[in-house]
This record gives structure tokens, sequence and C-alpha cells, in this order.
């Protein structure tokens, strides 16, 4: 005789509740595949936890985003942020559909010119740069991004000894209208810091100003913001033009627009309030448009997103290692994918969904990972299916950050693949070995 | 070890236990061991049923097992008679 699936036993209590305006938990859609490769077959080929890019759905946002801004201004450029990914893989993927590079150190550097990408498509920024990484910089034609004064001087130093006139843009922080401003960046546009930079710069006369930079901020959700910032950086632009006599070839308005995770102690879901890539586009072109510039002498538009563009082409594969009970009785459940390799569950409550069929009955769930370390919580509320060891998860939207900010902490980093658009799986990254960590280390003397 | 008598258990899984007044839901799995139990059969007999007649391994089975009735007792619904 076949023996039936099984479901462990549960009893739940009933708890009679006044009427909400908030209905009961969404039925989660088992997710058994990802683009046609089915997830058991990646889990047995590839290991647990595993890490899986969607080339179908990372073109497709890119492409998405480049239509809702080139539809509605004439030159516009993408240039990939490297420190939300920067698997080679990914990077030369944007670099195909046509994004420069925008990197915030020498290894970024580095990793640009490796994927190919020529020195005059390389957005320079991040406060730390050395006199080597300047001087690189300078050489291979890189557009750099001045952040501080001190910046500036050794930038001037570099260009004296190397006798060749570095290309640069001046970062601006400003007020966009947020509770809380970003003025760690660059110089200030409201106090006039920006202002007298530039006018210093021209003084100078060691540097070719190509462009204004700025970063408002991290997962806006509010257009306004970024309306408010192109505006303003399109009056800086038109005001360097008519005063100091230059023709800027860029405003860069950074990154910053939010994907479809939720934050933590969000009421309404990320899918239901993020804005997308048409409202960016909108609010920022129609703010550029409010500033009289002749359509001729519109800079080129510099978009720096990463976030919103990758992190829901990313999935974090897992499978549950244990089930128990805290002292209250609530269900606690141990996953082998923790805080380690998903740093972003510090800020988001990520969405998970079960890997195989199951029936009506969920509970109540606090989902941990392996790692021997109380912080080591992925889920603190998550209503799931009844899972047994060796089911398995899906966690969405984890393509933004994480294959970056990793921890090799207690235990290895895990493979990382890509489904492509022929439904072909390749490796990304290798699986970490003992030997990779140990190599590293030297014996005492 | 046995489920208290006064407890009542309907056919779709409703529990009632009138001397806390508390209700619960069961699945099926939890209504036929919690019917085995009203049957007076033992621990083990229980495991060998739900392993021959379900895709479960008995350590994994045993677990649940325990896990499900530690619930019985914390809810007040079973007896050691």
């Amino acid at each position: 005789m076949e023996k039936r699936r099984y479901e462990r036993p549960l009893i739940k209590p009933i708890k009679a509740m006044l009427p909400g305006k908030v209905g009961t938990d969404a039925y989660l859609s088992p997710v058994l595949d990802i683009d046609g490769v089915p997830i058991e077959r990646l889990m047995r080929e590839y290991g647990s936890p595993l890490f899986v890019f969607s080339e179908e759905k990372l073109r497709s946002n890119i492409q998405s985003a480049k239509r809702a801004f080139s539809t509605r201004y004439p030159n516009v450029q993408f240039a990939w942020s490297y420190k939300t990914n920067y698997l080679d893989g990914i990077c030369q993927l944007f670099h195909d559909e046509g994004s420069w590079a925008e990197v915030v150190s020498g290894f970024e550097f580095d990793k640009a010119l490796q994927n190919g990408v020529p020195g005059s498509q390389i957005l320079f920024n991040g406060p730390s740069k050395s006199k080597a990484d300047l001087l690189k910089a300078v050489q291979k034609g890189a557009f750099i991004h001045i952040d501080n004064l001190d910046e500036l001087y050794l930038l001037s130093e570099v260009a004296d000894e190397c006798g060749e006139r570095p290309k640069v843009a001046l970062r601006v922080n400003l007020d966009a209208g947020l509770s809380q401003q970003w003025d760690r960046f660059g110089f200030n546009y409201e106090n006039g810091q920006a202002w007298e930079t530039l006018c210093k710069m021209e003084r100078m006369g060691k540097f070719d100003l190509k462009g204004l930079h700025c970063h408002i901020g991290t997962f806006i959700l509010t257009t306004k913001a970024y309306a408010m910032a192109a505006e303003k950086m399109a009056r800086l632009a038109l005001r360097v033009s008519q005063e100091l006599n230059v023709r800027l070839e860029y405003i860069d308005l950074g990154g910053g627009f939010a994907s479809h995770n939720t934050l933590k102690a969000s009421y309404l879901g990320g899918p239901d309030i993020s804005p997308s890539f048409d409202d960016y586009a909108e609010a920022i072109t129609s703010a550029i448009y409010k500033v009289p510039m002749k359509a001729s002498e519109l800079p080129m538009l510099v978009l720096e997103t990463g976030r919103a563009l990758v992190d829901d082409a990313g999935y974090l594969l897992s499978t549950v290692l244990s089930n128990k009970r805290s002292a209250a009785g609530r269900r606690y459940t141990v996953i082998d994918a923790g805080v380690n390799l998903l740093f972003t569950s510090f800020w988001y409550d990520h969405k998970i969904s079960p890997a195989q069929p199951y029936s009506k009955y969920f509970e109540d769930v606090t989902l941990f990972g392996p790692l021997c370390m109380n912080i080591d919580m992925i889920r603190e509320y998550v209503c799931l299916p009844l899972l047994n060891r060796g089911d398995h998860l899906v966690i969405h939207n984890v393509g933004a950050y994480n294959v970056t900010q990793w921890m090799q902490f207690i235990t290895l980093r895990p493979n990382v693949v890509l489904v492509d658009r022929k439904g072909s799986v390749s490796l990304l990254r290798n699986a970490e070995t003992l030997q990779d960590v140990k190599g590293k280390e030297m014996p005492i003397k | 070890m046995k489920v208290n008598s006064d407890i009542a258990i309907s056919q779709s899984g409703y529990v009632f236990n009138p001397q806390t007044g508390e209700s619960f839901s069961l699945n099926p799995t939890a209504i036929e061991v919690i019917r085995m139990l009203q049957d007076g059969k033992r621990r083990e007999e229980i495991v060998e049923e739900i392993t021959s007649r379900y895709e479960v391994s008995q350590s994994a089975f045993l677990c649940d097992l325990d896990d499900f009735l530690d619930m019985l007792h914390q809810y007040d619904m079973l007896t050691n008679e």
C-alpha cells in the first residue's frame, strides 16, 4: 500500500477575537521552481543553503528602469552599484545591458576594470580613496566624485605629479525634505559649501569639472524627495554654467530607490508602498524640466540604483534543521541560513515561502538561523505551514547587499548560482572550503 | 497516558475542554493520534501505526509525537491513569 504524505500532529488554540480590519493570513503559494528549474533539483545539485539569481528578473528589471527614464528624458545613463552586489556574473550582466560601474573603493575599482569596464565608464564615489586609488582613477580616465577637501587637495597633488587633468564631479548633500538628512557625503548645498567648493575647484584650474552627484539616502519611499533633490541639482548645474562658464556633462542622483522588501515595523508590505520606476522617473524628470535649461543643454542624468534592480532577482534556499518550543510553547524552527548570510534580515521582514506543497494548517513560528548566537533570528513572527526537518524554504528579495555584506562566521559561505534565460544553471561563486579560510592564516614562529 | 474523558472532540477536529473552557483545532494527523490515545493505545503502537501509513521515519515521528504529547499536557488534556 502506498504511504500517505505526512504532516506532523498539530493542536492549535482557538482564540475568539473581535473582528478587525486586517484579514486572515494570505495563502502562501509554495514556490516549487525558480524560472522553471525545480528547487529540489537546485538544492540536490548545489547544496543547502543556496543563493539563486534569476537572469530573467535581472534583465527585465534594468530594462524596465531604463524604459521608465529614457521615455521621459533624452540622455540617461545607469551605473551599476558594485557594493550592492559585486559578484562578477551579476556586474557583467548589468554592463551587458549598458550600465556603467559605480564603485566606492580601490577594490571595487579593480573589480570593474577586470570586468572589462573602461575607465571612462567608471564613477568613483565613496569617502575613502587612497593616493594610489586616485592616481589609478586619473590614469584610467574615470570620473572621480570629490567627497571632502582632504580628497580635493590630495587629488590636486596627484594631478601635479602625473601631469594630467582629473575628470571630477562634486558630491553634494542637500535637504530633500526627508526627516533624516544625509549630510555625511560631500558638500552641503543649502549652506553654500557646495558652491564655494565648485568655485575653489575652478580657481585651482587643475580639474575638468564634469558633473554633480548626490545620494539622498537609502530605501526612499517618497518620490517627492527625489524631485526636490533633482531640482536643486539642476539649478546648481545651471548656476555653474552661468557663473563659472562650465557646461556640466551630467548630474548624478545616486541610488536609494526602494525594492519590494518590507521594512520591519512597516504597517504595509513593501509591494504595496514601494514606488515603481515610473513613479521615480516621473518625479525626477519633471523636477529637472522646471529649471530653465535649453533642451540641448540638459545634462546627462546618471542613476546608481542598485537595490531596486537586484533585490527581487535573488533567492536564498534553505533547509529546516529542527523544531522546538519556547518556554511559553511558541514554535521555534531552526534553518540552515542565518544572519551570517542574510544580513538584511536585521532590517527587513523577508517574505518566506515553503518549497513543497502543504495543507491548510499553519502555525506561528519564530525562525532562527543555525548560528550559536542569540541574535541569529531571520523572522521573529511568521506564519508558516507545519515544517519538518529536511523541508525547504525560499527566502525572497535577497539579491541586494547580502552577497557583499555576508560574513564568514562560524561556518562557510555557500554556493551562488544563476538560472539563465534558457533554464541552465551555472555557478556564480563556489562554496567556500576550510582551506579558503585557513589558507590566509600564518603559523606562529 | 489517556485523554481526559470529559474532553469533547468532533469528527472535524474541533476540541472543547469543559474544565478550562478552552477550544482547540486539530489537523488530521492529530485527530488520529488522539483517537488512538482514547482507545488506550501505547506510545509504541501509535508510532507503529503512523509510520506504517505515512511517509515518515520512526525518529522523525517520535520527535513530533513527543512535542504533541507535551502540548496536550500543557493544555491539561492528558491524565496518567
